[in-house]
């Protein structure tokens, strides 16, 4: 669509759904990134970057500064118009399919449309010993100003901690009939925690078929979209707050109005 | 340097309720002995490598040994006595070793004056491994008169963690040479609920390196080359904590690290780990460390990764206090009292740079010898790298305001990916411009008495007090008041957590030659 690059004027409010990053023009395409090559400083690195640069579609590109970084490498701040365009119609995210709820509201679900109490276990699987994540969720003290769900008087929750095996949570979670199981991965060398969560889901697929619990993982390196390609029920990435894992679990395992 | 004018009956109020709160700790240290405390005796006397037979080759002997000792008499005695009883008939440690593998080694508790034979061979040869100790301190004294130390502080404190010792090592040297003054090898995850400590050079951790004693060596040894390129001796620091802090901390004397990370509670709270377990080893790790003129660093920084670094100001406060008694109880000086804190407060709170600068006075007022370690933002490092790299510089600014010791360079990306070269280039420019922009800024800088600052850093000190009065009325003080969830809402009782089965109540003719040794010296 050359015509489009041309006339310089598109994503504004009528213009359909082709639009370019913006810097201080509608539709002058401007980007800045920066990077680093494995080449000493001086006009060869420079031409390097930009070399980069085209090949990243950014025509034309300004290397606005170098530097170089110890032996032999050198650090790149590039400005510049990128040629790619955006079709916002192409655009693909998964928004929100159930409404986000207070804690009285996840209580009053629970209590009036499940009548008893959701049990929910939590834990870091693997060798991953960071629970911030899951306590973020779980504890008490909470994340980002919300209560965890420990503080949801209808959830039952139990958090095992750090480095729990999988044949231990699926233990665990038959011996207290967990309704979900929420597992948090902060580490993610070498797609640890990919592979992790694929041992998880097989785990208890295996042990449990059909009756398993809801499988929920969170981790600040996980894509949302993933969750049927890693065999669990939801994937939570970064800034999850406890609220949107409270509603999710009304939405997925209370039934939605009054019990037949 | 610090100018605030703290009430000292306060501080004085705050020192003695920190000594009764840690007395039930310091006893019960006396009282148990633990499966690592007895490993570490024998690695003093020289014992290393692995069963190659049992499972995949990873077990050490000193843990075969120590349980099989625990297995035929156990180890409330001590290992001391049945193993150099068992060795008083010739053969090394190592052949005995083999005995315990081949299954044919037979432990007995000897008594009269076989046990004094006993006793005198286990002092001479753990004695060996402290000699050691002492010749590698004595070593980092005469480097650190050839190559110097640090031209200012806070001294540049950065982390290496890429999980092969191969690579950490290029980029430790990269870093000095950028400006680092203390290197730090993160531990691969993990490693920290290990009960055995791994062995040789190792390529495989997950987000950081195993601490092993070869990947020690291997390490100070291309820093020592790269001291000596520099002029300016430069630091390495590992971490004595989790199940074998005790080892750990004995590997480090023995390969001459610098500085270890080693807190009082935060296995307990944060892993946990058994709370007896954890005193009990944490004691013994810190006299290995005062003995072999090792820094610690203490982890208060994490209570303010789950607590709102404005209400639970205070913990930080009396955890402090804590460490430092627990400290100069095993033997540790003021200037191996690397307390830490962290720069956490929410940069959306009004004041939040304020109330940073008081929390930092404080700290260097009720510590002025202390060597502090000052941690930069975490929490609020939001994947907004240009906004967490102005954090940053007021990060630094505060360290270099406030008199801090130690800095550890806050990477822009925190929380996004492992540094990146080039992140690691852009922080130390970030500190450096600060220092030396505003190094000196300490001597024009003094907060108002009664102003905001001033009362900020009071307000801290009276509620640590009272925390600290809480935590001494109960029946087993520190013990007690960590089993009723008084350190944010985490309960964490005296039988419950990781390793409790590795903890040993000592018989009256228990025997530690070790720490036998290391009392002897600083008494």
């Amino acid at each position: 669509m050359p015509e489009t690059r041309q006339n310089g004027h598109l994503g504004g409010t009528g213009a359909g759904s082709v639009v370019r990053p913006y810097g201080d023009t509608t539709g002058d395409g401007m980007v800045q990134t920066s990077f680093t090559l494995p080449v000493p400083p001086g006009p060869r690195a420079e031409g390097a970057a930009l070399q980069l640069a085209q090949k990243m579609g950014i025509e034309p590109a300004m290397v606005v500064h170098s530097a170089g970084i110890g032996e032999g490498f050198t650090f790149f701040v590039v400005y510049g118009s990128v040629r790619h365009l955006v079709d916002l119609d192409a655009v693909q995210v998964e928004e929100r399919a159930y409404p986000l709820l207070s804690p009285g509201e996840v209580n009053a679900a629970v209590k009036t449309r499940l009548r008893r109490s959701l049990v929910v276990l939590g834990a870091c699987i693997g060798t991953d010993a960071h629970t911030v994540g899951i306590d973020a969720i779980l504890n008490l003290k909470g994340f980002a100003g919300e209560k965890g769900l420990e503080y949801y008087r209808e959830l039952q929750v139990a958090n095992l901690g750090a480095q729990v095996s999988v044949p231990e949570l699926v233990h665990a979670a038959r011996a207290r009939k967990a309704d979900a199981v929420l597992v948090s991965q902060v580490v993610t060398q070498k797609d640890a925690h990919l592979r992790n969560t694929r041992e998880l889901a097989a785990a208890f697929r295996e042990a449990m078929g059909e009756s398993r619990p809801l499988l929920v993982v969170g981790g600040p390196r996980f894509d949302p979209a993933m969750a049927a390609d890693l065999g669990v029920d939801k994937v939570f990435g970064r800034g999850t707050t406890p609220g949107e894992v409270a509603s999710y679990l009304v939405h997925a395992l209370v039934p939605a109005e009054e019990p037949a | 340097m610090s100018r605030l004018q703290l009430d000292q009956a306060l501080v004085a109020r705050a020192r003695e309720l920190a000594a009764r709160a840690a007395a039930p700790v310091v006893d019960l240290a006396a009282t148990h002995t633990t499966i690592s405390v007895e490993r570490a005796q024998l690695r003093l006397a020289g014992l290393t490598g692995t069963d190659p037979v049992l499972g995949d080759g990873e077990v050490p002997w000193v843990n075969r040994v120590v349980d099989a000792v625990r297995d035929q008499v156990g180890l409330q005695h001590g290992v001391a006595l049945p193993v150099w009883h068992a060795l008083s008939s010739g053969g090394t440690l190592a052949d005995l070793a083999e005995q315990v593998g081949a299954g044919t080694a037979r432990f007995t508790v000897p008594e009269g004056a076989a046990a004094d034979q006993a006793r005198e061979a286990a002092r001479t040869a753990v004695g060996a491994g402290i000699a050691r100790i002492d010749a590698n301190r004595a070593r980092r004294d005469e480097l650190v008169a050839t190559h110097g130390d640090p031209p200012r502080r806070p001294w540049i404190y950065l982390i290496v963690a890429t999980g092969d010792i191969h690579e950490d090592i290029p980029q430790a040297q990269a870093a000095a040479r950028a400006g680092a003054d203390v290197i730090a090898v993160i531990r691969s995850t993990g490693q920290s609920l290990l009960d055995y400590v791994p062995e040789g050079a190792t390529r495989t951790g997950y987000a950081g390196t195993y601490a092993t004693q070869e990947n020690f060596r291997l390490m100070r040894a291309a820093l020592d080359d790269v001291s000596a390129e520099l002029g300016r001796y430069v630091r390495l620091t590992n971490y004595a904590s989790g199940l074998c802090m005790p080892e750990i901390a004995v590997l480090a004397g023995l390969e001459r690290l610098d500085m270890m990370l080693n807190d009082a509670m935060y296995g307990i709270l944060f892993r946990d780990i058994n709370p007896i377990r954890t005193f009990v080893d944490q004691r013994f790790s810190r006299m290995v460390h005062a003995r072999a003129g090792i820094i610690i660093n203490t982890g208060e920084d994490n209570y303010l990764t789950t607590a709102d670094a404005v209400d639970e100001a205070h913990t930080v406060t009396v955890s402090q206090l804590l460490n430092e008694r627990l400290a100069h109880e095993a033997g540790l000086a003021d200037w191996q009292l690397g307390l830490g804190h962290a720069f956490e407060i929410d940069p959306g709170v009004p004041e939040s740079f304020r109330l940073e600068l008081a929390h930092a006075l404080l700290a260097r007022g009720l510590f002025p010898d202390a060597p502090l370690k000052w941690m930069p933002p975490t929490k609020h490092m939001t994947g907004d790298v240009f906004r967490g790299y102005l954090l940053d510089g007021f990060f630094n600014l505060a360290g270099a305001l406030t008199g801090q010791g130690i800095l550890l360079v806050g990477m822009m990306t925190e929380a996004v990916v492992t540094p990146w070269l080039s992140d690691r280039d852009l922080a130390l420019r970030n500190v450096r411009y600060v220092l030396e922009a505003a190094g000196n800024l300490h001597e024009d800088f003094a907060p108002q008495p009664g102003g905001f600052i001033d009362r900020r850093a009071h307000t801290v000190l009276t509620e640590a007090v009272d925390l600290l009065e809480r935590i001494a009325d109960h029946p087993q003080g520190l013990i007690q008041a960590v089993a009723d969830g008084t350190f944010g809402i985490t309960k964490r009782a005296p039988d419950g957590g990781k390793g409790l089965d590795g903890v040993v109540r000592k018989a009256a003719d228990h025997f530690d030659p070790a720490t036998e040794l290391l009392e002897r010296i600083h008494a």
